[in-house]
């Protein structure tokens, strides 16, 4: 009788039987439900809370109730109107490099050739480095102006070496992280052109189809759900870049490599403003869904059916 | 014009010979089907024809012009997959157009024909759905509709009814023989099921371990077969086999009879005990157990027959219908 659904003699008590078992349901998942509530609330509440005080760390006493007063500070901050843009910019860069590199990488694994094990765990090797390691090692190996290979590289060429991180900071940056997750993508999206029935593709090549034409009408369109899978994870990730940002160009020059999360940091343990910092972790959140929701909206329906 | 004639074709993967050097002419409108136990090499055989495989040696020539390294688009073949193929993020309107679109016809000539193929294969009410959105048998129809549009030399067919259920695939069937008396066009049919062969084919070539067992109709087939293999494999149910004595009062390795060749009689040649009786009303199948000859007899007698299991029945094969196979198998004059 552990069972009422299987037991075909439970039809008298059927009901009731379906109504214990649901009751009992709810009691056994409500802690797991309870804790998980509680670790969102408790730290959202909190921030929300500690946004609305005059909280310093410098400045300890009193942290007196002063309404939205650290939004209105940390909005009006010419830091944050630059700090929305790296942040867009920096996602977008990324998501489309990591994209339209990681088709076209796929597409090279997919072919048959001599020794595609190693290579496959090459091309995702990158993705098991921490971020703060690639990010040292781009800087002091490869964009160095006076170490770095790509600075022994101009020079041989005849070049003034390129000090990428000083001239170009964030499109450094842009480079770096999406140098991580090109094997993400790369390997997701393998994965979804491995699926592909290859009946479908010999239909098209006896329809006349050239290669070009095979992959815009029919690879690409069994791709769309595999690269919408990728653009929502990504977004996830990448709109709280942090470490590529710290151990690379502090933010700078000025604000120029500077993204919302980076500029929470400098508030809360730069400036030790816990109030401005609670502010603007709450101006994340809300943007973050925005993004959330115009992504759904632009590509969610390929997730359907 | 659709004439296709295979000359020394052979092809190998790797090491592995699939078809050893194979002749073959299928003439122009005519059906034709392969037809062979699985692995055969009867779809390579489609495949290298189709051009999806390259030919090892040998040449392909479609109506005499060599097409052997023409790419498959520009051979003028249209192919139904045995999965269909449909291309399923495109409505079905799409799917047939696309081998005009790729071939670049004009947009009302593209119309005109889907038009008339919809109304050919009764999907007109299903233009703007997506595969997805259809049965088995219509998902079907768009892949001949896709083929039809293109107005191909010849129409290829690897084992297009093996997905639908058996009732639907009488109906295809049907289908597809009408639509090769009203278009006239070559089609070269691929199928592991002899009784598709049989029903559609103007032409069975019988196949083996990529060799050519036999070529020629329905019925000669199934009167004349060459060897052991075709008289064991064309037919339905099985030509009974028989060797040692019975074999040997005809001067023959084995003799084959066919169970409506097989009579119930008072006093016949053969005795034997009912196994399973199978009585479908028209025909009744009877399996016959302890003939001294072989295993089973099978007997097919017509109309209904009171025998029941373990009952004894005297059979006598008719004379004149016995076919007679030497040692190597085959057919002895």
């Amino acid at each position: 009788m552990t069972d009422p659904g299987r037991n075909p003699g439970a039809d008298l008590g059927g009901d009731m039987a379906t109504q214990h078992s649901r009751s009992a349901a709810r009691v056994m998942i409500a802690p797991s439900v309870i804790l998980l509530l509680l670790w969102m609330l408790v730290p959202l509440g909190m921030t929300i809370y500690f946004s609305l005080l005059r909280y310093n760390l410098l400045m300890p006493g009193a942290n007196p109730f002063i309404g939205f007063e650290n939004y209105a500070y940390f909005l009006t901050d010419p830091a944050f109107q630059a700090a929305i843009w790296n942040t867009l910019i920096l996602v977008a860069g990324v998501l489309f490099i990591t994209v339209v590199g990681g088709i076209l990488i796929a597409l090279l694994l997919d072919q048959p050739m001599w020794g595609q094990g190693l290579v496959r765990i090459l091309v995702i090797s990158p993705f098991f480095v921490m971020p703060t390691v690639s990010a040292l090692v781009w800087k002091n190996m490869f964009m160095n102006p006076v170490n770095g290979l790509f600075a022994h590289l101009f020079e041989f060429i005849g070049l003034q070496p390129f000090d990428f991180l000083s001239q170009a900071p964030l499109a450094s940056i842009i480079g770096i992280v999406s140098w991580q997750w090109l094997p993400f993508a790369t390997l997701i999206l393998l994965t979804a052109m491995q699926s592909l029935d290859s009946e479908q593709i010999e239909a098209a090549e006896m329809d006349g189809a050239s290669p070009f034409s095979r992959f815009w009408y029919i690879v690409l369109p069994h791709l769309s759900r595999a690269i919408t899978v990728v653009i929502l994870i990504q977004t996830i990730f990448l709109l709280s870049i942090f470490a590529e940002i710290f151990v690379t160009t502090a933010g700078g020059p000025g604000t120029a490599s500077t993204n919302l999360t980076f500029l929470i940091y400098l508030e809360s343990l730069q400036r030790f403003d816990v109030g401005t910092a609670s502010a603007g972790g709450v101006v994340a959140i809300i943007l973050a869904n925005i993004v959330a929701i115009f992504l759904m909206r632009m590509i969610g329906k390929n997730l359907d059916a | 014009m659709g004439q296709i004639t295979l000359e020394k074709v052979t092809k190998s993967f790797g090491d592995v010979e699939v078809i050893p050097p194979l002749d073959l002419t299928i003439e122009d409108g005519e059906f034709c089907v392969f037809v062979g136990p699985s692995g055969c090499g009867k779809s390579t055989l489609l495949r290298l024809i189709a051009g999806l495989e390259d030919i090892s040696s040998g040449a392909i020539k479609i109506d005499g012009s060599d097409a052997s390294d023409v790419p498959p688009a520009k051979r003028g073949l249209a192919m139904v997959f045995q999965s269909y193929a449909l291309y399923p993020h495109m409505s079905v309107r799409k799917n047939i157009a696309f081998p005009m679109k790729m071939a670049g016809v004009s947009q009302d000539e593209q119309n005109r024909r889907i038009e008339s193929a919809a109304k050919a294969l009764n999907l007109t009410d299903y233009l703007e759905r997506r595969p997805g959105q259809l049965s088995g048998g219509q998902r079907q129809r768009v892949a001949i509709g896709r083929a039809i549009v293109r107005e191909p030399a010849a129409f290829l067919f690897d084992e297009p009814l093996s997905n639908l259920d058996a009732a639907l695939r009488v109906g295809m069937r049907l289908e597809i023989s009408e639509l090769h008396e009203r278009l006239k066009t070559t089609m070269i049919y691929v199928t592991h099921d002899q009784v598709e062969a049989m029903t559609m084919a103007d032409k069975i070539v019988v196949l083996r371990a990529g060799n050519i067992e036999q070529v020629g109709s329905p019925l000669d087939l199934y009167k004349h077969p060459r060897n052991l293999f075709v008289a064991g494999f064309i037919g339905s149910p099985k030509m009974n086999l028989i060797e040692g004595e019975a074999a040997a009062r005809h001067d023959a390795k084995t003799i084959g009879i066919r169970p409506e060749h097989i009579e119930v009689t008072e006093a016949g040649e053969w005795q034997g005990r009912v196994g399973v009786a199978e009585h479908l009303g028209s025909d009744t199948f009877l399996h016959v157990h302890d003939t001294g000859l072989t295993d089973i007899l099978t007997v097919r007698s017509t109309g209904e027959m009171g025998l029941r299991h373990g009952d004894c029945v005297s059979l006598s094969p008719r004379h004149d219908q016995i076919h007679r196979f030497d040692a190597s198998g085959l057919r002895m004059a």
